[in-house]
């Protein structure tokens, strides 16, 4: 690799790149990121490669391992280039076929096409798949398309012009204006204008300032950023050094999740090229412009992610907040002026550069402008990342996109926001998701976690596990978020226990509000957002635990039993076989019982089931 | 878990003397914290060993005690939740006879949960000596758990 002196330089290489490459010369991707790697993708790639070579069509087919495509839930993902044809669930034993079928035949393999559950039509295109076709995928478009592992793959689709325009005629302050009309707002949660926050810090004196990448994402059910580092890094650090030149700020922190061992090693790789390059490190593209970036693994702390508490972490103390002001635009990192963005933001940046803040302001509702990448899990067909404007509905998210819940169960709301967020109804499905709708219904924007829930969740029961997870990672530092989040979950454990009483809701609700009122950081002051929106959607689900000591959903285990239906049994002894606690009895071909003595309520009779006889009552 | 020391000097040298990396490090490599490379450390980087305590016991991936030789993790992020992952974390500590959190007297397994993966198409996850699996149900588990179970406690009988 050859350093790069100027923007010319840049795209002469860029040009040399498209160049070399034959685009005719059929591709197969294979989608690598860790929802595929689960499914085995990483075998998949071999078999192609070692298939490729086998046929002697080494010289004649790339195969390219790619970023995440989003559409998790159907992975291993692979598309074959330059048709976009679509292959879902892709299994070692289908290379050989798809090799001599679809690349030497040019036919398409009818199996492996993606089947509309509306329709019962098998679609071939990539882009012709339900899941994708209300997406507006600006972000997120260009993961299925590159290797994160080679900087020209960037390159080849654009990558790093945002920065050589930004080196090559504008001023840090005109940079910082384009992102201030752009109406940026932070993808983390909180959603503060990114402009502005870059202004305060470019304002700042002093030559030490710094700049964080915010990639501790630790709400659980949100994956987007980890998705974004290890499938387009690139886009990422262009956004840091595009910020830094505007900041005036040589020092660079990207501080992701350990858990994340893919997003580390990928955004590590890319750094090192970009560096070998000479987009980072000194005299970036012969501008005079010095800025390194080094990355900080988390160890594992909730809290962490507020930014105060992530700068101590840094630091290498305990991460814990602490009170504002003043700011980390005042005093950061060492007490030094310090801008932090989370990983969506920067990703944002080098588009908005390249593409103009009108082009950018122009899609997304008044307040809210661009895209949001959310993670749709939980109780929902569809599961995976998916993209759309601000101010799409709910409705088109959880239902076109994301195609409702399995197995024709009846949606019943989604939770939004993580652990800070709240519970949003299916009667106010119309709401458009942007930061201020969501914030009046009681939820939040968050990082992006949008988990749905079907008949079968018990609202007070995720009520509680977010209490649950709250009282846990709550750092202890100030009281009415420690002590405040246990009392909560004690609440919500006795009411699951068939143990609540009425004046429990007031309670909850009077605490909620003082924890809200009370706390130092954004952990506290916005733990109790799940369980006041569940009680103020969900209050009969209360009703039923504390009166009925009842649980509708079936989940709450002191209030459930496990019976068999002795019409529906046929005898086979499955579940007698796989109880653990011998609770199940009967003679084969005889239907069979639980004595509940003995039952210890794990499910698994249900589980394994054939005949649907296990109900829960 | 008999490992050879580590080079301390050269981890505290390779991290810049960044607390954090450098406790990381040292977990990964004795798969613990132990007390005296703690001490170590605080002597190292000039730092009273209470703080250098402070930060090994506020971090989750952190711990004070040796850790089993099969690590059994249980995604307990909202997507697994929702689809079950409490029932597989009990029926798992049931098999095993310890709590989430804990380690077999022998160090043979330890059990944790972890609060997202971040696969959550794939949910309800376990990840058993670093190998995912997926789409787990409380049958599957107790499958998985017996084998395991098998192939290492029955080894110890011959």
């Amino acid at each position: 690799m050859n350093r790069i002196n100027s923007p010319e330089e840049l795209e002469e290489l860029r040009k040399a790149i498209i160049q070399k490459r034959v685009f005719e010369r059929p591709c197969i991707t294979v989608c690598s990121g860790t929802g595929c790697h689960a499914y085995g993708c990483e075998k998949v790639t071999k078999a192609f490669l070692d298939e490729v070579n086998r046929k002697n069509l080494r010289e004649k087919v790339h195969i390219r391992t790619t970023g995440c495509h989003g559409f998790c839930e159907q992975g291993p993902i692979v598309v074959i280039h330059p048709e976009g044809i679509f292959y879902r669930r892709v299994k070692v034993e289908d290379v050989q076929e798809i090799v001599s079928e679809t690349i030497i035949a040019k036919r398409v393999i009818d199996r492996l096409l993606y089947v509309d559950s509306n329709t019962g039509k098998k679609v071939m295109y990539e882009k012709d798949v339900p899941f994708y076709k209300k997406q507006q995928r600006i972000i997120f478009g260009n993961n299925g398309l590159i290797d994160p592992k080679n900087i020209d793959d960037y390159l080849a689709v654009g990558g790093y012009k945002a920065l050589s325009k930004v080196l090559s005629g504008l001023t840090p302050e005109g940079t910082i204006d384009i992102i201030k009309q752009s109406g940026l707002r932070g993808r983390g949660g909180a959603g503060f204008p990114t402009g502005r926050k870059w202004e305060l810090v470019r304002k700042q004196k002093g030559d030490g300032k710094h700049i964080i990448c915010n990639a501790d994402e630790g709400d659980p059910g949100a994956y987007m950023d980890r998705s974004l580092l290890e499938g387009n890094p690139h886009s990422v650090i262009e956004g840091m050094i595009i910020g830094a030149y505007a900041i005036g700020a040589k020092s660079g922190w990207v501080y992701v999740r350990k858990e994340y061992p893919l997003a580390v090693e990928n955004i590590q790789i890319a750094i090192d090229q970009a560096r070998e390059y000479g987009l980072l490190s000194k005299d970036i593209l012969g501008s005079g412009c010095n800025f390194n970036i080094r990355i900080v693994k988390g160890a594992g702390a909730f809290v962490a992610g507020e930014e105060t508490a992530l700068m101590f972490s840094i630091e290498g103390k305990r991460g814990v907040p602490r009170q504002r002001p003043p700011f980390p635009a005042q005093k950061g990192l060492w007490g030094e002026p310090t801008n932090i963005n989370n990983v969506e933001t920067w990703a944002n940046v080098p588009k908005i550069i390249e593409k103009g803040s009108d082009w950018f302001a122009s899609i997304g509702t008044k307040t809210s402008k661009g895209t949001k990448i959310f993670s749709l899990v939980g109780k929902v067909r569809n599961t995976g990342l998916v993209e759309v404007p601000m101010g799409t509905t709910l409705q088109e998210v959880v239902f076109d996109i994301g195609g409702g819940a399995p197995d024709g169960k009846k949606v019943k709301a989604v939770h939004i926001g993580g652990p800070s967020g709240g519970c949003i109804p299916q009667e106010l499905f119309h709401l458009p998701v942007d930061y201020e709708s969501l914030t009046g219904a009681g939820a939040i924007m968050g990082s992006g976690g949008m988990i749905v829930m079907d008949e079968d969740t018990c609202m007070v029961d995720i009520a509680k596990y977010f209490a649950n997870f709250l009282q846990d990672e709550s750092c202890g530092k100030c009281v009415p978020c420690r002590e405040g989040t246990q009392r909560m979950f004690q609440i919500l454990a006795d009411i699951t226990e068939g143990k609540g009483k009425e004046e429990d809701l007031q309670l909850l609700e009077e605490l909620g509000n003082v924890i809200k009122a009370t706390s130092l950081c954004g952990l506290g002051q916005t733990a109790p957002n799940g369980v006041l929106s569940s009680i103020k959607y969900f209050k009969d689900e209360y009703f039923a635990h504390i009166r009925d000591k009842k649980c509708p959903a079936g989940v709450c285990k002191p209030l459930i039993k496990y019976t068999i239906d002795a019409e529906k049994c046929i005898g086979c002894g499955l579940c007698k076989k796989n109880c653990p606690a011998d609770a199940t009895v009967g003679e084969l071909k005889e239907p069979h019982s639980i004595i509940q003595d003995r039952c210890i309520k794990c499910g698994i009779c249900r589980d394994v089931c054939k005949c649907d006889a296990v109900t829960i009552s | 878990m008999a490992e050879a020391p580590m080079n301390l000097e050269k981890c505290i040298r390779r991290h810049d003397g960044f607390l954090v990396p450098i406790l990381q490090d040292i977990q990964e490599h004795y798969h613990y914290l132990p007390e005296e490379v703690l001490k170590e450390v605080a002597d190292k980087l000039k730092l009273p060993l209470r703080d250098v305590y402070g930060v090994a016991t506020f971090y989750r991936s952190f711990s004070l005690t040796p850790k089993g030789k099969h690590i059994i993790t249980v995604c307990l992020g909202t997507a697994c939740h929702v689809r079950g992952g409490e029932r597989i974390v009990e029926i798992i500590s049931r098999e095993l006879g310890i709590r989430a959190g804990d380690t077999t007297e022998d160090l043979k397994f330890t059990l944790e949960t972890v609060n997202c993966l971040g696969a959550c198409a794939l949910g309800p996850i376990v990840v058993i000596d670093s190998e995912y699996h997926g789409q787990m149900t409380t049958a599957k588990a107790a499958r998985f758990l017996k084998e395991l179970r098998g192939s290492e406690w029955g080894k110890e009988d011959e």
